[in-house]
């Protein structure tokens, strides 16, 4: 072999990982030994296994982070990513939201607006079984809707269904009046706290009983959630696998040595500090995805100091965030630019220019906010984001060189969201993102809203978002974004200074693994989309 | 009544009362924490109405003495309720978990307590030659690494590198013994490190204790072997101190593990009890409470009496 590489000899081992009977380890190996780089060969078994098409069987395990022993089956009180992962086990909403930030369509067949955009209809898709065997109708998913956003409702979604003035049902059709206009309408609908139960879950909501690929075999709130392939399903391109197990493994190492050890197949929040180290173990790699999540330091526009818009971009101006990205994220994250918004969302204007660390235009603004020299305090506690306290000391550094007195006031974890975060009026915060960009200003933006936690209150914005709501021409929606950005960065209370990746790390033999930046482990759908091979 | 029966009966007596001071302790404590239930459950992104009718849902409303009384009154009929977060039957979750940690504190008890106690008579029989040094050495030098770090260790040659046990000790009612033994092995190793030298120290501290006597001179003169004296003569003489403190290490056992859990990630009380307290799960963290100071009681109990009766003195009182 004089420096030729045998193409037959490559061709025949594709054909032999593909078919799964020799290891990725094997085939580098052999690949090695046919003078291909171990880059090329990585990219050679990527193909072969995938051409192959998705094995079916096996069970696939994984080690996720945020599980408590306080976690209920119930959709409607799901906050953090094991519960997260569960309920998209069994559940199933009306639609997604795909990777590319496109609507897909899967209880509802399809989805029709009238002109005005106020009112919806879905219709529901036909030969659907829940796992209790009752078939679904349109019934069931009123009956949904109306567990989460009738009067004693405590659902995580109730914020997003306030809009909504009726909902009908006509044969299998299923009908959502709003009081005023909302393009984004099916985007709402596809929150994950919306997952259809039989009769809307009124009788028990945490029974468990959904249309997902796969049932609920075990549940152990804190410890493990054991599910089996729901044989009745009705979308046969997904659920490859027999078995998922979802581990709750909070603590950092021992979810790493998990999958080091071969004991799980994926796991989600991987450090980033330890992140580049892990890609180098064998058997796995680190994926990183951007996403629309953000941590943020959130000044109140309406409470001393802050009232000053000179004090508040004196602030923006006085943080590296390009220094933060590295050494908070190690990379593994975007620069904000002081919106609640990124390339991660549809209909983002990318042409919106980069706010930089300045602290001459830091300390110009300073001086002609007047303030007088007083220490300003900014609580942060480690549960703020991981790596809150870090962030806020370089964050002081920085305003020390503008000559802007910042002080760090450490505050205790415990109760960090009810004492401090959206009480005190500079702190910091995180956002886990909305699928639009609709939803993420309503939600924090908007001057009747709830979280909103910066306290800013403009009738000229609130205008805009209407406007924009209603608006079915997506360019002109685009400049109307545009505009609401440049506001909520020029004059909001948001200092943003970074966009966090989703970094999980994935064993080599699970096949299928996309980029999907609407949320963790591939938003929730990794044991539907993805297949194991030996 | 036979004074020990009378003894025993004090005691336990004593013990309720303490008992149910602990449950008014846990609840003052659970109150005094900053944040509320149902903001803790719902989270960061909770809507203000959510939170309102969550709040009336668990009965959140009603005056904390009142809400103690209540749940007072069901405790004493068995009855603990159920979890405020997640509507699970609070006996039923609790049962669980106990059984988890007494399975993983019987395992590590059975090799540790036997070990401490047989490295202190060695330790004692060669006192001041190289086997004490060693067995001295090495137990302080682990007990004085902190427990997760000795945890990552394992894990890391162990599991990882070696893979030998699994890093992960999840265990459940579909494995046998045998599955659950390999599974745990790793935290049991650890907590047997953590636990022995302490008992190992004492045992060699109370037994020199007993070994300046004048009739343990009667035993070596009478011609008997170095191990023997100790064992036969000494040790039993010195089993109060050692009873006590290995009761001690049974309860850190029972009720203190909680860093080995999360680091082996083991369904146990403490990470249960960790993950209610976050949520101010009252009633919960109530019957935790109430199981951990049972279990430190009754072994400090046991402790007592076994004590009085290795003692003649004690046992037939003047």
């Amino acid at each position: 072999m004089t420096g030729k590489i045998d193409q037959n000899q490559i061709d025949y081992l594709k054909v032999r990982a593909g078919m799964g009977r020799i290891s990725r380890r094997e085939f580098m190996g052999r690949m090695g030994a046919l003078g291909v780089s171990v880059a090329m060969a990585g990219t050679f078994y990527a193909q072969a296994v995938h051409a192959a098409g998705p094995v079916k069987g096996g069970m696939m395990r994984m080690g996720v982070s945020g599980g408590e022993s306080t976690n209920s089956l119930d959709p409607a009180l799901a906050a953090s990513p094991v519960p997260y992962n569960v309920l998209n086990q069994f559940g199933e909403t009306l639609v997604n939201v795909d990777e590319n930030g496109q609507l897909e369509m899967r209880l509802a067949e399809s989805v029709e607006a009238s002109a005005d955009a106020k009112t919806w209809m879905f219709k529901i898709r036909s030969g659907v079984e829940f796992h209790n065997g009752k078939p679904l109708t349109a019934e069931d998913v009123m009956r949904t809707m109306e567990r989460h956003s009738n009067e004693d409702s405590k659902s995580g979604a109730l914020g997003i269904m306030r809009g909504i003035t009726s909902m009908k049902v006509e044969g299998d059709m299923f009908i959502v009046g709003l009081d005023t206009a909302n393009a984004d309408l099916p985007f709402l609908l596809g929150d994950y706290h919306l997952m259809i139960q039989p009769d809307g879950g009124f009788d028990n909501p945490a029974a468990g009983i959904g249309t997902g690929p796969y049932m609920v075999e075990a549940d152990e709130p804190g410890v493990r959630h054991l599910f089996k392939k729901n044989p009745n399903y009705w979308d046969d391109s997904r659920g490859h696998v027999d078995e998922v197990e979802i581990l709750a493994i909070n603590d950092t190492t021992a979810r790493m040595g998990a999958l080091q050890s071969g004991q799980v197949h994926l796991v989600n929040r991987v450090d980033p500090k330890v992140a580049a180290l892990l890609d180098r173990a064998p058997g796995l790699s680190v994926k990183s995805v951007q996403g629309p999540g953000h941590y943020v330091f959130i000044m109140h526009c309406d409470t001393e100091p802050f009232l000053n818009n000179d004090l508040r971009m004196a602030l923006k101006y006085a943080i590296d965030r390009k220094d933060m990205v590295d050494k908070v994220l190690r990379g593994y994250g975007s620069v904000g630019n002081d919106m609640p918004v990124n390339a991660a969302y549809p209909l983002f204007d990318d042409s919106i220019p980069q706010r930089e660390y300045d602290p001459e235009k830091a300390a110009e603004h300073y001086k002609k906010s007047g303030h007088d020299g007083s220490p300003i305090i900014l609580r942060v506690s480690d549960v703020a984001f991981p790596g809150a306290v870090e962030a806020a000391q370089l964050f002081e550094q920085t305003a020390k060189a503008a000559g802007i007195p910042l002080e760090l006031k450490r505050e205790p974890g415990d109760g960090y969201w009810s004492e401090v975060w959206n009480v005190q009026p500079f702190s910091a915060s995180y956002w886990g993102g909305r699928p639009v960009q609709d939803q993420m200003y309503s939600t924090a933006y908007l001057s009747t809203a709830d979280w909103n936690d910066t306290r800013f209150k403009r009738d000229d914005f609130d205008a805009l978002l209407l406007q924009a709501r209603g608006e079915l021409d997506e360019a002109k929606r685009k400049a109307l974004y545009s505009q609401m950005g440049m506001m909520v960065r020029d004059e909001g209370g948001l200092i943003c200074p970074m966009f966090n990746d989703f970094v999980e790390g994935v064993s080599d033999k699970v096949q299928g693994w996309i980029a999907d930046p609407t949320g963790e482990l591939m938003s929730g759908t990794a044991s539907h989309k993805c297949w194991l091979t030996a | 009544m036979h004074p020990i029966l009378k003894l025993v009966s004090q005691r336990v007596a004593l013990g309720l009362l303490l008992l149910l001071a602990a449950s008014v302790l846990i609840f003052a404590g659970t109150m005094i924490l900053p944040g509320d239930v149902a903001q803790s459950i719902l989270g960061q992104s909770a809507t203000p109405e959510a939170l309102a009718n969550l709040r009336a849902e668990l009965g959140l409303n009603d005056p904390p003495v009142t809400r103690y009384f209540n749940w007072l009154a069901g405790a004493v009929q068995g009855d603990l309720g159920v979890a405020l977060t997640n509507g699970q039957d609070i006996a039923d979750a609790l049962g669980r978990r106990l059984g988890n940690t007494l399975f993983l504190a019987f395992w590590a008890a059975i090799i540790a307590v036997p070990l401490a106690i047989f490295l202190g008579l060695l330790a004692v029989r060669y006192r001041n030659r190289w086997p004490d040094k060693l067995i001295s050495g090495v137990t302080l030098a682990s007990i004085s690494i902190p427990e997760f770090l000795i945890g990552y260790l394992l894990v890391y040659f162990v599991a990882v590198k070696l893979g030998w046990f699994s890093s992960v000790s999840m265990i459940n009612d579909s494995m046998s013994l045998g599955e659950k033994l390999s599974a745990i092995a790793l935290p049991v190793g650890v907590l047997v490190l953590v636990v022995l030298a302490h008992m190992m120290r004492m045992t060699r501290a109370a037994i020199l204790n007993v070994m300046q006597s004048a009739y343990i001179e009667t035993a070596e003169l009478k011609g008997l072997s170095g191990f023997n004296v100790i064992f036969r003569h000494a040790f039993p003489n010195a089993i109060a101190p050692i009873v006590n403190v290995v009761m001690l290490n049974l309860a850190y056992l029972v009720v203190g593990v909680v860093v080995v859990e999360v680091v082996f990630v083991y369904p146990g009380m403490g990470q249960y009890l960790v993950d209610h307290v976050a949520k101010r799960d009252v009633p919960v963290v109530q019957a935790c409470g109430l199981v951990f100071a049972a279990v430190y009681i009754g072994l400090n109990m046991v402790a007592d009496i076994v004590a009085i009766l290795s003692n003649p003195r004690l046992r037939h009182p003047k």
